[in-house]
């Protein structure tokens, strides 16, 4: 029996909210959407917009966002750049929701602040998804790690995932540990002691998925099946003293690559600064720049099942 | 004894907290929004002997019957205080206090970086997935907080 859609105007504000099953529903639609012919994709969200309010830099979150759009036949509006808004006026982030949810059908919001996307959601009469929450979440580059984890490997179930770079301020790693735990998954944390996790993982997964910590990359290296590869948050750091200490703490290359298992997946949400030596690019490891493309293809399926449009 | 007699003087009608945290009187009445500008008698005090504890505060506000929902509120800083309802000077009802499963708009979150600390118009939200030992978890940033890290 086919199951109906469980996005069908639904906010996107946090990966908790979503079951393995709602999740296998999107993959299925990303699946679909790309077996479609060019004109009929192309008029999927004919006549739908997407406002984009990006109030944190970004390239691919954004740039996947509206080319999915494009790519079903949507348009889409808003700002790269708060300071060409009124928010530079001082408008707040309430306001601005309750003046662009009047322009568009479904909103993508990145902002600095923790809890920021939770609260667009209770403001807007219109769904919300959330492209990046402070050091909170980011629900879609999750969605995007399990779609690449699944394309590249087959499945998620029975692998060993490890999690290397700034587990405190990285928010992809929060979304991407609690999407992860809605599958039988092992997980080796590996991070500089300055960067581990927050107290909230253990509270909240430790019963429900194996997880060890580690400082050592090139120890747990050889067990791997995934390392997903997180630079060190420079903008988060309270103190920048903090950041020069940690900045370098790993860096991935092709020497300690030699103790990893031949079909080894390497995955980074971008952007990288030099925690990935640029020599691993061309390696059979690399998959982070067809993650990307992956993201296109998942953003693509999750706004067409918000919108409902039939897939 | 005048001493004694004005610690313990009983008041006519109204509630009265008894076995507070030695020194957090002043804060109860702040988390339930006595001010004393309501006009109603109120007698406060503090650092007196206690069998139980060694030392406690009491407070006693006269004509105001406080519902469990508002004086539940003072149970993460004093969780063994007890609440009196006074009625015609009798004890008519005497209960503990409760953990509330969530607090609204009480403390602000610890957390520099929450949403609930910007210019937005936003109430802090706290709801308790442990209440032994008690924990506070923000709604918005989701950090998770001993109550000694937020009041």
């Amino acid at each position: 029996m086919m199951m109906g859609n469980p996005f069908k105007n639904r906010d996107v504000v946090s990966i908790k909210d979503f079951s393995k099953d709602d999740l296998l529903y999107l993959f299925g639609v990303a699946d679909r959407i790309e077996n479609l012919s060019e004109k009929e994709r192309g008029h999927l969200l004919e006549g739908k917009i997407l406002g984009y309010l990006f109030f944190e830099p970004s390239t691919r979150t954004r740039l996947s966002f509206e080319a999915a759009m494009l790519w079903l036949g949507g348009k889409c509006l808003g700002f790269a750049e708060p300071r060409t808004s009124s928010v530079e006026k001082g408008e707040n982030l309430a306001d601005t929701i309750r003046t662009v949810e009047n322009y568009v059908d479904v909103v993508v919001i990145r902002h600095y602040k923790d809890g920021a996307a939770k609260f667009a959601a209770e403001v807007s009469n219109k769904p919300i998804i959330n492209g990046g929450s402070g050091t909170e979440e980011h629900p879609t580059q999750a969605m995007t790690d399990l779609y690449t984890i699944i394309k590249e490997k087959g499945v998620i179930d029975g692998l060993k995932i490890g999690i290397l770079g700034d587990l405190k301020y990285g928010r992809t790693v929060y979304s991407l540990l609690y999407a992860l735990s809605l599958f039988n998954v092992k997980i080796k944390l590996i991070s500089h002691p300055m960067l581990r996790v927050r107290r909230e993982i253990f509270f909240d997964l430790e019963k429900k998925i194996a997880l060890s910590e580690h400082d050592n990359v090139e120890e747990v290296l050889p067990e791997l099946d995934v390392l997903y590869v997180t630079r060190v948050q420079k903008e988060r750091f309270p103190d920048l003293a903090e950041y020069e200490k940690v900045r370098s703490s790993y860096v991935v290359n092709l020497k300690i690559l030699q103790k990893a298992k031949e079909d080894l997946i390497i995955l980074h949400p971008l952007p990288r600064v030099d925690e990935i030596s640029y020599e691993v690019d061309s390696s059979r490891y690399a998959r982070y720049f067809k993650q990307t493309l992956y993201g296109k293809k998942l953003r693509a399926a999750l706004l067409s099942s918000i919108l409902d449009a039939k897939v | 004894m005048p001493e004694k007699e004005l610690l313990v003087q009983k008041i006519k009608n109204g509630t009265v907290i008894d076995h507070i945290v030695a020194g957090k009187a002043l804060q109860v009445l702040s988390i339930l929004g006595v001010s004393g500008s309501e006009g109603k008698t109120i007698t406060i005090a503090m650092n007196v002997p206690s069998k139980k504890y060694g030392r406690k505060d009491i407070v006693k506000i006269e004509d105001t019957y406080l519902s469990p929902e508002i004086t539940n509120k003072i149970s993460l800083i004093t969780p063994h205080a007890t609440v009196n309802i006074i009625r015609e000077y009798e004890v008519v009802e005497k209960r503990p206090l409760e953990l509330p499963d969530e607090i609204i708009g009480l403390f602000k979150c610890p957390n520099p970086n929450c949403i609930t600390n910007a210019s937005e118009p936003i109430e802090t939200k706290f709801y308790l997935p442990s209440k032994d030992p008690p924990l506070l978890r923000c709604k918005y940033c989701e950090r998770i907080y001993a109550p000694s890290e937020v009041i």
